[in-house]
């Protein structure tokens, strides 16, 4: 940028000051966090000297331990089938057109940005809903858990994914494709070598995506979970509400870990092959 | 639809392109879109649309005496009730919580986008890296951080006490729900506000100081208006999400801070009046509808 129009004086001051304290804002309190969770004292704002207890007491209480089993089984199977729903509709908006088009576009970007708590209210009416007709219909009994959750978490997973690859393949060159079509590779085979490899680690971005927000989600899983299947954010919303307690901050460590650990890696995969940044 | 037989032989595309051979390749091509599209589309249908159509069929029905909802009997009573003192505070509360943490957003993150628009390239990604890392942090556990912080005994009151402010009494206030409304959505106004200012010319700048703009005036007429489609953007995805907030009012708020979010679970898990929170999930999504549509009109194109 040109020094003609450099913010000088206050104003750079003031500029950088603003920089430096959104930084503290975004990470002191995380780092409290993950210091107040080492802390031995009882009371979870007070320093009381290094302990692992609270840690350990993670990993010897079942219904914790048990949480943590039911995220990672939910996000893992919401994602595999969020990735490849995704996936198609993104190519299908990207190098198509069909009629109903734009009704698709329209209905992929809603989940996105809809409110959590009118989602979780739609999908709580729908399964008391959609229960009752399966029963009706053809007998089958079902109740809300593994499969509502699932199905809820890939109904707002899909638009993410297919919003992530939608941006790869916007930057990606079509004359690749073209070259591979006319030097007579089959449809398949020029997805298969030519434009997959290329939109992978907008693939990748966007199961990465899936993933955190299948393990984020505390809303609507709270609508949709039945009784055995508690997620790790449901099951520490349920604590923190019962009073804050020093294994409330040691669990919130480890999904904050979790969660960061997935953040990377996505920023990671997203910028490791050049390409179009998505965003 | 009637689909005529296309021809779909690879040898057939060394023939002459007739308009009646393009027209059949066109429909096929249309055919291969759709079926590409249609698992999702039929997904999405059936576990969002009709959930949506639901949650509509809801909000006209009547509660029974049972805490059960009778479909049949349509009416606007759960309409009705909105403009009931109790429902009317909460509405009113949650908007007005939901402008100011806008507004805070927009003080903070504007500068912000504009420092980070300014930098040169290396230490933009690094910058932006670190402000993606709490974007997608887990939202939870980033509003129970500032439960420890602002709770009794905490780092804040002992800070305040330190340097002989006294002790603060921040939790289950409305100021904690800003407080951590912000801190959870700050992420969303900053991302758009910087796209739009990075795309900007900087020789518009240049030339508009060339003409004897001061800096006001350069950042009221030049800056500004420009980077109007990422003040937009970014105020709609601060407004809605805060303006349907659960978590953080419930972790951080107490009861005299009862937001609509709360209100409609309320509603559905304790009070069951399931007519009553379908219509409130209703307004709510028509708000989000609402200003997403003006903001496509006026010429945004990404969110």
């Amino acid at each position: 940028m040109s020094s003609a129009v450099a913010p000088r004086g206050w104003t750079k001051f003031g500029l950088h000051l603003n920089g430096w304290l959104v930084y503290l804002f975004f990470y002191a309190p995380i780092i409290l966090l993950v210091v107040f969770s080492f802390s031995a004292s009882r009371n979870v704002g007070t320093w009381g000297g290094w302990t692992f207890e609270w840690y350990g007491e993670f990993a010897d209480s079942q219904n914790a331990r048990n949480a943590l089993s039911a995220s990672l089984k939910i996000a893992i199977v919401s994602t595999a089938v969020s990735v490849v729903l995704g996936t198609m509709a993104a190519l299908s908006l990207e190098r198509f057109t069909f009629r109903g088009k734009q009704v698709f576009d329209g209905l992929l970007y809603l989940p996105i940005i809809i409110p959590d708590v009118t989602m979780a209210v739609m999908m709580l009416l729908f399964f008391a809903e959609f229960f009752d007709v399966l029963d009706f219909l053809f007998g089958i009994e079902t109740r809300k858990g593994f499969n509502s959750i699932v199905a809820s978490h890939i109904a707002f997973s899909i638009s993410f994914v297919s919003v992530v690859v939608r941006a790869r393949l916007a930057g990606m060159d079509t004359k690749l494709e073209e070259a591979a079509l006319d030097l007579y590779a089959t449809r398949w085979k020029a997805f298969r070598y030519v434009t997959f490899p290329q939109i992978m680690p907008g693939i990748a971005g966007g199961a990465l995506l899936a993933m955190t927000l299948s393990l984020d989600d505390v809303v609507i899983t709270q609508f949709v979970a039945g009784p055995g299947w508690t997620t790790l954010p449901v099951y520490v919303f349920g604590l923190i509400r019962r009073g804050v307690t020093p294994l409330i901050n040691a669990i919130s460590v480890v999904m904050l870990v979790g969660s960061m650990t997935l953040v990377v890696l996505s920023i990671v995969v997203e910028r490791a092959r050049g390409g179009s940044r998505s965003e | 639809m009637t689909v005529a037989e296309a021809p779909v032989d690879r040898e057939v595309d060394a023939l002459e392109a007739t308009p009646e051979f393009e027209a059949a390749a066109e429909r096929q091509e249309s055919r291969r879109g759709f079926l590409m599209a249609l698992p999702a589309y039929a997904y999405l249908v059936l576990f969002f649309a009709v959930p949506l159509v639901i949650v509509v069929v809801y909000s006209f029905a009547t509660r029974n005496r049972f805490g059960g909802t009778d479909l049949s009997g349509w009416n606007l009573d759960s309409y009705a009730k909105l403009g009931e003192p109790i429902v009317r505070d909460i509405l009113f509360r949650s908007v007005w919580l939901a402008l100011i943490t806008t507004v805070i957003c927009l003080v903070i993150a504007y500068p912000f986008a504009y420092f980070l628009a300014t930098r040169s390239p290396a230490i933009r990604n690094v910058m932006l890296v670190f402000v993606m890392i709490p974007f997608w942090t887990n939202f939870l556990v980033r509003n129970y951080a500032w439960r420890v912080i602002l709770g009794n005994d905490g780092p804040l009151t002992r800070t305040t006490e330190a340097i002989g402010l006294g002790e603060q009494e921040l939790l289950f206030s409305q100021t904690a729900v800003v407080l951590g409304l912000v801190y959870g959505f700050l992420p969303f106004m900053i991302l758009p506000l910087y796209a739009a200012i990075e795309r900007i010319d900087h020789g518009l700048l240049e030339a508009s100081r060339d003409l004897y703009a001061n800096g006001y005036q350069s950042f009221r007429r030049v800056l500004l208006p420009l980077s109007m489609p990422g003040v937009i953007a970014g105020s709609i995805l601060v407004f809605v999400p805060s303006l349907g907030a659960y978590v953080t009012p419930e972790i951080l708020g107490g009861a005299k801070t009862t937001l609509l979010g709360s209100y409609i679970v309320t509603q559905f898990l304790t009070a069951r009046n399931w007519p009553l929170g379908a219509s409130l999930s209703f307004v709510l999504m028509a708000i989000m509808l609402v200003t997403t549509i003006i903001y496509f009109r006026k010429g945004g194109r990404t969110l």
